[in-house]
């Protein structure tokens, strides 16, 4: 019997849907290994988020406040963490593939003497071991991991996870948090700039409309953002687009990007590179918009249309008003 | 001053879609393909080179950028381009990927961080095959050294003594400052005219990219020296926690349909694919 913890994942003072898929992931390995699973959050003060994590179904939910937490320092975060895990003899710890998983969770697994796989897409149970799949070479192999340590240490792909929803109620326990450490000296936390944008998270939002270097110029994005509006969508980019400065990083889809997986992705006046399908390629109905009908982007979408996007968006934003009436 | 610049060879990022995985399933074969340094490693070498260069450009270092990879003897002709480049030396330690993983590859580093005793290491934040992001986490912890990923600005100060680095992370921009020694991760960012600040070099602008290797510096590359060693000079224990026991194909997406016109674009779409 094994028990899993997750990390939850918290920004701007809300439970990200991210952690909710990790649930639902916890939940599949739970059923292949016994246990139960809990959520461990970490913050300055969680109080605004403690009744959400607590409707996750979790055994448990810890909290650990004390100021500074919600910067997400690694090597601050990493002992506790540890004590969590070593505390409750949990086998897999798991948070969603966000940046703070990413920077965190590989420090805790080298401190912990932790096998670590990165950016799980699927789990199954063969010969008593959990093996998981997981995304190489910008998606074009998926190589099946196994991990030989005694805790096992994930990141998963949240758009490949159903969001769990519940309305349990977890006892939630706020534990003892450790002194920072001496590292702690060396690093020093600035400031956090944030990326503007009155729009859904790009990770969240069930449309949207990326653009890449056709649009010519940070002006013309607004043809992208007026489609993502009438739609209630987010705004995405290719790096391409990006480097050009039409647009903020923040906003780049791909492999070393923002992975996404929306009901409805729009691709306009993209090629789709294969850095960039990596991140798009599992939403659910793909559109194409570019005037070379050669763009390898047609390969991987649902509906395309050849033609010049100065003319097509306007358009498409005037037919998607008329049928929206 | 001394940076560590760690580098793997991948086979051609912008053909990745053409790797093949073997019969049975357990290896990936890339033949045919190219081997490239790992682009984000080629941009830690680019922003080790910009963080000691007394002017842009200047080909001067205020210290020695090493360039340390494991892989086959064949990954010489990868440590050369990062040596043409600028970097001073190279160091190879020889092993094959398919008995490696993250916390090897930490270790190895952390033995020579060791041996060679640098102010700082700067990774790639990924390597593009496999795509694991783990390595330089792992090694910083293991160091007990500072990190700093995802680096997508630097800034040193004259004296070389500390980062102020801009993190590309969800949601926006993370600023951290953090005390040589160091472990830094290096994003696409890092590599535009203002991805590093030296305070030296200020005032002018680099081009986007990577720096391609002049011919001179092709010519002197052949000179530098590069040091061979083993896993087992170093004392690396050896044993994988990470194991990949088959590879498979994902399911391709088809392509769909040409339509002719925006109108029948959103009739389909509200009709067909119901998503309007």
């Amino acid at each position: 019997m094994g028990n899993v913890l997750i990390i939850a994942q918290i920004q701007d003072g809300e439970v990200k849907k991210a952690t909710n898929s990790t649930v639902t992931f916890a939940s599949e390995v739970v059923s292949h290994i016994g246990g139960a699973y809990s959520i461990l959050a970490l913050g300055d003060d969680l109080s605004g988020q403690s009744e959400a994590l607590a409707a996750l179904g979790a055994q448990k939910v810890f909290l650990a406040q004390a100021d500074g937490l919600d910067n997400a320092i690694a090597e601050r975060w990493t002992p506790i963490i540890e004590k969590v895990v070593v505390d409750g003899a949990f086998q897999v710890v798991v948070s969603p593939a966000s940046s703070t998983g990413k920077d965190v969770l590989p420090r805790l697994a080298a401190r912990m003497g932790a096998g670590m796989a990165s950016e799980v897409v699927e789990v199954v149970f063969s010969d008593g071991k959990l093996n998981y799949t997981r995304p190489m070479y910008a998606g074009n192999v998926n190589g099946t991991v196994i991990i030989d340590t005694p805790v096992e240490i994930l990141t998963i792909r949240p758009t490949e996870f159903e969001a769990f929803s519940s309305t349990g109620a977890s006892p939630v326990e706020k534990i003892d948090v450790p002194q920072a450490p001496e590292i702690l000296g060396k690093i020093e936390f600035l400031g956090f700039e944030k990326a503007e944008s009155t729009r859904p998270d790009l990770a969240e939002a069930g449309v949207v409309v990326s653009g890449g270097r056709g649009l010519k110029s940070e002006e013309n994005f607004k043809l992208i953002e007026d489609l993502a509006d009438l739609l209630g969508g987010a705004v995405g980019a290719t790096r391409a687009a990006v480097d050009a400065g039409y647009i903020h990083n923040d906003f780049q889809v791909g492999q070393t990007g923002k992975i996404v997986a929306p009901d409805l992705y729009f691709a306009v006046g993209l090629s789709g590179a294969l850095q960039h399908v990596a991140g798009m390629k599992s939403s659910k109905v793909i559109v194409a918009i570019n005037k070379d009908e050669e763009a390898p982007i047609f390969q991987v979408s649902d509906y395309g249309v050849v033609a010049d996007l100065f003319k097509a968006l306007p358009e498409l934003v005037e037919e998607i008003k008329k049928v929206a009436k | 001053m001394k940076i560590l610049v760690t580098m793997k060879r991948v086979a051609d990022p912008d053909n990745a879609n053409k790797v093949k995985i073997s019969g049975d399933g357990t290896q990936v074969t890339s033949e045919g393909l190219e081997w490239k340094p790992n682009p984000f490693d080629e941009y830690g070498v680019e922003a080790a080179l910009r963080i000691l260069e007394d002017g842009v450009g200047s080909g001067k270092l205020r210290g020695e950028v090493v360039v340390v990879t494991i892989g086959p003897e064949e990954v010489t002709q990868q440590i050369r381009q990062c040596l043409a480049m600028g970097a001073d030396r190279g160091i190879l330690v020889s092993g094959d990927d398919d008995k490696l993983d993250a916390m090897i590859v930490a270790r190895t580093m952390a033995k020579l961080v060791e041996k060679e005793q640098p102010d700082l290491v700067i990774m790639g934040k990924q390597a593009v095959d496999g795509d694991s992001n783990q390595a330089s986490q792992m090694l910083a912890e293991i160091l007990g050294w500072p990190q700093a990923t995802f680096a997508g600005h630097v800034e040193v100060p004259e004296d070389l003594s500390s980062a102020t680095v801009t993190r590309e992370v969800d949601g926006g921009a993370a600023k951290v400052k953090v005390a040589f020694p160091a472990v830094l991760s290096v994003d696409l960012r890092i590599v535009t005219p203002t991805g590093v600040n030296n305070n030296v070099a200020a005032g002018k602008d680099y081009q986007e990219g990577p720096r391609y290797a002049s011919l001179r510096g092709i010519m002197k590359a052949k000179k530098k020296p590069i040091d061979k060693l083993t896993l087992d000079d170093l004392g690396v224990d050896r044993t994988l926690q990470v194991r990949t026991v088959s590879f498979t194909q994902p399911a391709a997406r088809s392509a769909g349909v040409i339509l002719e016109t925006v109108q029948e674009l959103v009739q389909k779409l509200q009709d067909e694919a119901k998503v309007l």
